[in-house]
C-alpha cells in the first residue's frame, strides 16, 4: 500500500515562502510526475514527502497515517537522487544491501534479494565493483536497485535521468516505466522535462512558483489545460499564443494554437495568416517551421518531414478552428 | 604555456629554502649530537661539532635518575586517550555543524576557536583549584581530560572542514535507506571521512604529545609525561647539557618517527580543502 496525501502543506525557508499551500491526493500504485520550471519547488515538495525537510505547516499522510513529524527512516519510502548518492566506500553489493542491513534482515534474505535485484537490473557482473568504477547508467541502476530491495511504500525520484546522455535517458525512462508496471508501487517522479512527464505519468502535477497549476492525466493536460501556463508548458514544441484583435475575434484576451494544429498552404486562401519562413528545423519525421506571421509575430508550425521549405518562403497558415484554446485576462482557460 | 623561471632565480631560491630548512633543523641537530658527547665536551669552552668521544652514558644516566618508560607510557596514554576522546565528542559535534547548521553555527565555531587565542595562564588558577578539589592533580585521567578540552576546538574545526566536503545527498540517502543517526554516522559518514579523521587524529596526537604548559603545572611524579620528563632535567645553571639532550632526544624520537612515517597522510589531510 502506498497512498500519499498532502493537506495544506506549506514550506518557507526563513522568510522566503517556497510552497504557499498545496493539497494533493496520490492514490496507491499511481505514477505521478511533478513537473515545472527550474526553482518552482519540485524538489522541495518531494523532500517534504520524504521527510528530508520539515513542513512549516500542514499534514502529510502515508496510507492515512499522519507522518508529518516522522523522520525519513521511519516513513518506509525509497528515494533515487539526481546525483545517485551511492556510498562510495561500499561495493555495489553492499550499496544494494545497505537498506536491508539497516532493517536487520537475515543474511540469506539479503543475499537472495540483492541477487534478484542485480539480475533484474543487469548488474550481476558488477556486484563487487565500487561505484566509481561504473558508468552513469550503471550507477543509476544501482541507485534503483538500492531503492527496490526494501520494498518501499512508494518510490521518490528526483530528476534521476538528467545526468545521462539522450539515448540512455530514453532507455532508462522505459525501464522505470516497466519497473512500475511490474511492481505496481506508487512512484513520484520529479522532472523539468515535459516529454518525460507526458510519457511516464499516470497523472501529472504541474507546479509553478510553489503552486499546483493543474493535476491530471497527460492527455487531460494536453487537451484541456486549465490556464496559459499549463498550455505553454505541456506539449512540444510550445503552444503559440496570440493576443490583441485576433484573440478578440474569438472573444478572448488571448488564444493559443499548438504547432501541430495548423494547415499549411503555399498559396493564399481566405482568412489564412500570411507569413515568411524564418528557420526550418528538419528532423526527418517532422519539420518545425518558425514562421514570421504578419502582425502576429513568430509562430512555430509542425508539418510532416516530407515537405521541404527554406528560409524566406511565403506560407499561409490556417489554425484548426476546433482546436483553438481561449484564455481570459487572468490567463485562465475559457 | 609553462612558466619559465631563469636558472639563477631558481638556484637562488633553492639555496634560500635549504638555508631556512637547515636553520630550523639546527637545534634538533645540536640536541642529537650533544646527546652522544660527554658532559665535559658538551660545555667545553671551544665547542666541538661531532662528538669526539662517542658515548651512550647519558642515556643510561637519564634512565637511572628518572624512569623514561613510565613517562613515555604516560605520554602515549594522554596523547592517544585525549585524541580518541576528542574524536568521540568531535565527530558528532562536527556532524551537527556541517549537516544540520543553524543561524548560530558560524558564531559557535568562531567562539570555540577564540578560546584557543586566550593565554592558558589566564585560567591556570581556576583550573588548578578545580583539579585539586576533584583530586585530579597528577592523575592520567585529569591530564587526559584537560588535553581533550584544549584540543577539542581544533578537532571540531578540522572535522567540520572535512565533513563540509562530503555531499549531503549521500547522508540523506542513508536516512532514506532506514539508517538512524548512529548508523548514518558509523556506516556512512565516518568511512567516507577516513582521510580527514586520520589526519585530525595524527595532528592531535602530536599536539597533545608536545603540550608542556598544563602537563608541567598539573603533574608531578606519577602522571608526568615526556615533556615533564625533559623539564625535570633542566637546571638553572645550564649543567648537564648532554643529559638534557639525551632526555630531549628520547622524548621527541617517538613522535618524530610517527610524523615521518605519516607525513603523506598529514600533508594530504592538512591541504584537503585547499587543493581538492
Ligand atoms: N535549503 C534551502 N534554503 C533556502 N532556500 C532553498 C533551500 N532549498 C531550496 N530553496 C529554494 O527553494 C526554491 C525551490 O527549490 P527547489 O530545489 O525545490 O526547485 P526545483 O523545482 O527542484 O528546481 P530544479 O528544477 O532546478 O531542481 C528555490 O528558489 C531555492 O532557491
Ligand atoms: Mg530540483
Amino acid at each position: 500500500m502506498g497512498s500519499i496525501s498532502l493537506q495544506h502543506v506549506k514550506k518557507s525557508f526563513g522568510e522566503v515562502q517556497i510552497i504557499p499551500d498545496i493539497s494533493l491526493d496520490i492514490k496507491d500504485g499511481e505514477f505521478v510526475v511533478f513537473v515545472g520550471p527550474s526553482g518552482c519547488g519540485k524538489s522541495t515538495l518531494l523532500r517534504l514527502i520524504a521527510g528530508l525537510e520539515d513542513t512549516t505547516s500542514g499534514q502529510i499522510l502515508l496510507d492515512g497515517e499522519d507522518m508529518t513529524k516522522a523522520p525519513p527512516a521511519r516513513r518506509g519510502l525509497a528515494m533515487v537522487f539526481q546525483s545517485y548518492a551511492l556510498y562510495p566506500h561500499m561495493s555495489v553489493r553492499d550499496n544494494i544491501a545497505f537498506p536491508l542491513k539497516m532493517a536487520k534482515a537475515p543474511k540469506e534474505v539479503i543475499d537472495q534479494k540483492v541477487e534478484y535485484a542485480a539480475r533484474t537490473l543487469n548488474l550481476s557482473s558488477y556486484l563487487d565493483r565500487r561505484p566509481r568504477a561504473l558508468s552513469g547508467g550503471q550507477r543509476q541502476r544501482v541507485a534503483i536497485g538500492r531503492a527496490i530491495v526494501r520494498e518501499p511504500k512508494a518510490f521518490l525520484f528526483d530528476e534521476p535521468l538528467s545526468n545521462l546522455d539522450a539515448a540512455l535517458r530514453v532507455n532508462m525512462r522505459l525501464e522505470i516505466t516497466e519497473l512500475h508496471q511490474q511492481l505496481k508501487t506508487t512512484m513520484i517522479y520529479v522532472t523539468h522535462d515535459q516529454v518525460e512527464a507526458m510519457t511516464m505519468a499516470d497523472r501529472i502535477v504541474v507546479l509553478n512558483a510553489g503552486n499546483v497549476e493543474q493535476f491530471g492525466s497527460p492527455l487531460d493536460l494536453y487537451k484541456k489545460p486549465a490556464n496559459r501556463f499549463v498550455a505553454g508548458f505541456i506539449g512540444s514544441p510550445k503552444m503559440n499564443f496570440i493576443d490583441g484583435s485576433e484573440a478578440a475575434k474569438h472573444n478572448a484576451h488571448s488564444i493559443g494554437v499548438r504547432p501541430e494544429h495548423f494547415t499549411l498552404a503555399t498559396s493564399a486562401t481566405s482568412d489564412a495568416w500570411k507569413g515568411k519562413v524564418g528557420v526550418a528545423e528538419q528532423l526527418g519525421s517532422d519539420t518545425f517551421l518558425h514562421v514570421h506571421v504578419e502582425g502576429l509575430g513568430l509562430m512555430t508550425i509542425r508539418t510532416d518531414g516530407d515537405q521541404t521549405f527554406s528560409h524566406g518562403d511565403d506560407v499561409y497558415l490556417t489554425p484548426d478552428p476546433t482546436r483553438i484554446y481561449r484564455f481570459d485576462a487572468a490567463g485562465l482557460a475559457i | 604555456m609553462a612558466r619559465t623561471v631563469p636558472a639563477s632565480t631558481r638556484i637562488g631560491f633553492t639555496a634560500l629554502a635549504w638555508l631556512i630548512a637547515l636553520l630550523l633543523f639546527s637545534p634538533i641537530l645540536w640536541v642529537l649530537l650533544t646527546a652522544f658527547k660527554t658532559e665535559a665536551e658538551a660545555i667545553a669552552a671551544s665547542p666541538t661539532f661531532l662528538p669526539q668521544q662517542f658515548t651512550l652514558e647519558n642515556f643510561a644516566a637519564v634512565q637511572d635518575r628518572s624512569d623514561y618508560f613510565k613517562h613515555a607510557f604516560n605520554s602515549i596514554v594522554v596523547s592517544v586517550g585525549s585524541t580518541l576522546l576528542g574524536l568521540a565528542i568531535g565527530i558528532p559535534a562536527a556532524w551537527a555543524m556541517a549537516f544540520a547548521p543553524t543561524r548560530r553555527t558560524k558564531d559557535v565555531l568562531m567562539w570555540m576557536l577564540s578560546t584557543k587565542m586566550m593565554p592558558a595562564v589566564g585560567v591556570l588558577i581556576p583550573i588548578y583549584l578545580i583539579f585539586r578539589d576533584l583530586r585530579l592533580l597528577d592523575t592520567l585521567q585529569g591530564l587526559t581530560l584537560i588535553m581533550t578540552l584544549i584540543n577539542l576546538p581544533i578537532i571540531i574545526w578540522m572535522l567540520y572542514t572535512y565533513f563540509k566536503e562530503i555531499p549531503v545527498d549521500i547522508l540523506e540517502a542513508a536516512r532514506m535507506d532506514g539508517a538512524e543517526l548512529w548508523n548514518e554516522i558509523v556506516h556512512v559518514l565516518v568511512p567516507m571521512a577516513v582521510p580527514g579523521i586520520a589526519s585530525t587524529l595524527l595532528l592531535n596526537v602530536i599536539l597533545a604529545w608536545n603540550e608542556a604548559f598544563w602537563t608541567i603545572t598539573l603533574t608531578s611524579g606519577r602522571a608526568g609525561t615526556l615533556t615533564a620528563f625533559i623539564s625535570s632535567f633542566s637546571s638553572p645553571q645550564g649543567l648537564f647539557l648532554a643529559k638534557l639532550s639525551a632526555a630531549s632526544l628520547l622524548a621527541i624520537a617517538p613522535i618524530l618517527l610517527m610524523g615521518w612515517f605519516s607525513q603523506k597522510q598529514l600533508v594530504r589531510g592538512l591541504t584537503f580543502g585547499a587543493v581538492k
